[in-house]
């Protein structure tokens, strides 16, 4: 028999989950017709699939220009990840933990790409140098458009990496090299593949740039097969592939992130590193860094403003940029509005009733993610002549398609901005008084308001600058700042392109300082209610 | 304020029956605390009382006045009860006042009512401008706290709202926290799994064990007189020895001692906190083997193996006279002990 002092101490548990509800039906509703729509590009893809049947189907795969296509396709992809993931692992590496001056700024300057799309990244080259085309001009541009998709994972995870490891590996008589090797980088996983996994998708629906870069893949050769034939059965077919090719990588990446995990052990704010000291090496890395933001951000800027004054000398259309402008605004305007409202229910069962229905119609909505702009585009055509025809051609079809691409983004902000206001606030709200309705006003809205114009912000940044979709879905009289410029610029009217392209740039600013903001109030609301 | 009454409540979820038969009784402007280990049903009990969750069956009564059972559920918004949840969970928009004043009446909302409740909770008037991230985690339960009491609720229910606040802390915004409830003659229900929190805040602790109210007393009577042997565990420091009870004395392995109730001749289990264990010269008792010593200053925790072989128990002693790890002592127990039969 043994006795102790220890009281029967039992580790404070996690608060346990609260007992599950059932969704109320009119939600569960609303989230199943957001999920059919997420679905169709999809569900076209497979129907498509099947009618046409195996051998037919073959028949149209196994050509070689297919062939050709792929392996357009395939050695891009994986040329442009590594070259993207080296230059954003270095760059962030070199931002987030050494004592290079003005980091701030350098971390600003390395983000900025993004604001320019690619189509117009690879105008500014190749009106500039003649050479810049086919894989090697391809493998450059895109480099330098999607290199951030994978610096800014990787700074958000350097930054939260707790350095006690690297200092344990330094202590166990390791080089900086080998503990960067050994333990920083495995560390940085998941932030490479998540970023890997952005350049490819993004890559494979790239159009305008890779168009104008004379290098063929498949978003190319569907849109050339669309607009010189119209003919479904080569297009489709095409686009069952690159989709094929899309689920590949996203399933690759799952299997190569595998059921590892990577988080911190200890709970509590991570130290900040300790900044390495650059030394005798810090101008030379400053060089590099501002080679790199030179030809990311220095050229396309030069060329477009280069381009400006070419063409103001001989004219300036007003009228046509501004009508292009407004055409532009409304359609990010209310297609942000639409896909915020779209994902409201899904967010909403996701967050507040989570169970196997809440998770599919939240997983539906993720799957446009993986799908090129050109295959949604495919589908909606195909699907409003088929079957709601009066829609074809119209502003509303437009709508929607961007309304499905820009879903994900639009419920990871929703969803986001949801948990900012748990449930227990409610709850709270109630024991005092005061009622769902004054609740949902007093203490819900304001807490998802800033996420929910987040979301808002992130479509229409996403909208003002979409080409593929646009060009292949808007009436015929509605011309976008993207439609226009690529017109122009197809007819290589470089300077009559250019006012375009920097309208472009300039209405996404507001959205995107928004974004920033929004950034640093989500951090401050999550400490209070984590 | 008003007397809480639970009569015969049940709750369960799927196969899992987390509230049994639930019989409790908080009497007027006072504090039970419900205490258990986690998964033991406490946190559906205090969300049944809140209105959170509706009972399966049985009855809830605020004074008279039922709030579920009988065919009728009043919803939380209406059955006034100050509640107050695990780390706070102030409204993150809102400043420390706009908190404290937010079921209050619009025409009251910046009123003298505000200062009135942070002086309750022991804050400076200043705070009012605050907002949470500006607080500390006690600051942030004292304004939960001040929230939950300003539109004087009948019942104030308390969520493990010490648990994630550090030691030295947790102890005085609990005070603080019971300061405050006498203040405002509040009936309140403490939720907690911390023995120290709920014997030293509570009027009347409520030992819950799967589902059900094992004892419900107030704290002296449960460390004292518990129910059971995993009771008594679990309130605090125990050593439990084989004993022959004969003619009310308990015959141990450390001598003869007085039981406390009324027992019958026999074997029976006798227990003995870390308290009663006396530590004396030589000679003056059974000879013990010191094994380890804990030391806090103010006291410390000695492990002792009876000689020659067992068995093992604790000792408390005062912190200016502690013996040194391999000596040998000579120990008493100071009656009277426990006795489970």
């Amino acid at each position: 028999m043994s006795t102790t002092l220890d009281r029967a101490m039992e580790v404070p548990a996690a608060p346990t989950p609260p007992p599950r509800q059932r969704s109320p039906r009119a939600l569960l509703a609303a989230g199943v017709v957001v999920a059919a729509l997420a679905l169709v590009p999809l569900g076209f893809v497979l129907t498509y699939t099947v009618i046409i049947g195996p051998s037919e189907a073959w028949s149209l795969i196994a050509r070689p220009r297919v062939r050709t296509l792929l392996g357009n396709t395939v050695s891009l992809v994986v040329a442009c990840t590594i070259t993207s993931s080296i230059l954003g692992v270095a760059s962030a590496w070199v931002v987030e933990r050494t004592d290079l001056p003005a980091r701030r700024l350098w971390h600003g300057l390395l983000v900025a790409p993004l604001a320019i799309p690619a189509f117009v990244n690879s105008y500014s080259w190749s009106s500039l140098f003649t050479g810049v085309h086919g894989f090697t001009g391809a493998l450059l541009v895109i480099t330098l458009s999607y290199y951030p998709l994978v610096y800014l994972p990787v700074v958000a995870m350097l930054r939260g990496l707790d350095p006690a490891l690297e200092e344990t590996s330094l202590s166990l008589g390791h080089s900086r090299t080998t503990s960067f090797f050994r333990v920083v980088l495995p560390q940085l996983r998941p932030a490479l593949l998540g970023g890997g996994l952005l350049v490819s998708l993004h890559l494979l629906a790239e159009f305008g740039a890779l168009q104008m870069l004379q290098f063929p893949t498949f978003t190319t050769a569907i849109y050339d097969q669309y607009s010189s034939t119209f003919n479904g059965a080569a297009a489709n077919m095409l686009a069952v592939v690159l989709v094929l090719a899309c689920l590949v990588i996203l399933v690759g990446e799952l299997r190569l992130r595998g059921h590892r995990r990577y988080s911190r052990v200890a709970h509590g704010a991570a130290r900040p590193a300790e900044p390495i000291a650059l030394g005798r090496t810090a101008a030379p890395v400053a060089l590099l860094l501002a080679g790199l933001v030179g030809l990311a951000l220095g050229l396309p800027t030069y060329s477009l403003i280069h381009w400006l004054r070419v063409g103001s000398s001989t004219e300036f259309p007003l009228g046509d940029l501004a009508a292009a402008a407004g055409t532009s605004l409304g359609l990010g305007a209310a297609a942000a509005a639409l896909t915020v409202l779209i994902a409201m229910p899904a967010a909403w069962l996701a967050v507040r009733y989570p169970g196997l229905a809440s998770n599919l119609v939240e997983r539906s909505t993720y799957i446009a993610n993986a799908l090129p702009g050109i295959v949604v585009a495919l589908a909606l055509v195909t699907v409003s002549i088929r079957v709601v025809q009066p829609i074809y051609q119209t502003l509303a079809l437009l709508l929607l398609a961007y309304a499905i691409m820009f879903l994900p983004r639009a419920v990871v902000s929703v969803r986001a901005a949801l948990e900012q206001a748990p449930i227990v606030l409610d709850q709270v709200s109630h024991s005092l008084g005061v009622g769902p309705i004054s609740t949902a006003r007093r203490v819900t809205l304001p807490l998802i308001a800033p996420g929910i114009g987040a979301g808002a912000a992130l479509v229409f940044l996403a909208v003002s600058t979409e080409l593929t979709a646009t060009l292949m879905l808007a009436p015929i009289d509605t011309t976008t700042l993207a439609t226009r410029f690529w017109s122009e610029s197809s007819s290589v009217a470089y300077g009559a392109a250019a006012p375009y392209a920097i309208l472009m740039v300039l209405i996404s600013i507001p959205a995107a300082v928004l974004l920033g903001r929004h950034a640093t109030l989500s951090n401050l609301t999550s400490d209070v209610t984590r | 304020m008003t007397r809480l009454e639970i009569d015969a409540v049940n709750k369960s979820f799927g196969d899992v029956h987390a509230v049994d038969s639930v019989d409790l009784v908080v009497p007027e402007e006072s504090m039970t605390a419900v205490l258990g280990p986690s998964g033991c049903g406490k946190t559906t009990l205090l969300r049944l009382v809140a209105g959170f969750l509706v009972p399966d069956s049985g009855t809830i009564r605020f004074g008279e006045t039922i709030v579920a059972g009988a065919g009728r559920v009043v919803p939380p918004q209406r059955r006034k009860v100050g509640y107050v949840p695990q780390e706070g969970a102030l409204f993150p928009h809102l400043d420390v006042a706009a908190n404290i004043g937010f079921g209050l009446p619009r025409a009251r909302r910046r009123s003298a009512r505000i200062g009135q409740m942070l002086d309750l909770v022991e804050l400076p008037a200043h705070y009012a401008e605050r907002f949470p991230h500006e607080l500390s985690g006690g600051q942030q339960q004292r304004v939960a706290l001040a929230r939950a009491l300003a539109p004087e609720p009948q019942v104030v229910l308390l969520d493990e709202p010490f648990s994630s606040l550090d030691a030295s802390l947790r102890i005085a915004t609990g005070h603080a926290v019971v300061r405050a409830l006498r203040a405002a003659r509040a009936t309140a229900v403490l939720v907690t799994h911390d023995q120290d929190e709920a014997l030293s805040l509570a009027d009347q602790v409520a030992v819950m064990r799967r589902g059900r109210v094992v004892q419900a007393a107030p704290p002296r009577d449960v460390y004292r007189s518990p129910v059971d042997i995993e009771v008594a565990r679990f309130v605090g420091g125990a050593a439990v020895l084989p004993a022959t009870i004969r003619a009310g004395r308990a015959v141990t392995a450390l001598g003869e001692v007085a039981v406390a109730s009324a027992v019958k001749d026999g074997a029976a289990e006798v227990l003995i906190r870390p308290e009663q264990v006396l530590l004396g010269a030589e000679g003056s008792g059974v000879k013990a083997h010191v094994d380890a010593v804990g030391y806090y200053g103010h006291d410390a925790s000695v492990t002792l193996t009876l000689l020659p072989d067992g068995p093992t128990l604790a000792a408390r002693v005062n912190g200016l006279d502690v013996p040194a790890t391999g000596a040998t002592v000579a120990i008493t127990v100071a009656g009277p002990v426990v006795a489970f039969q």
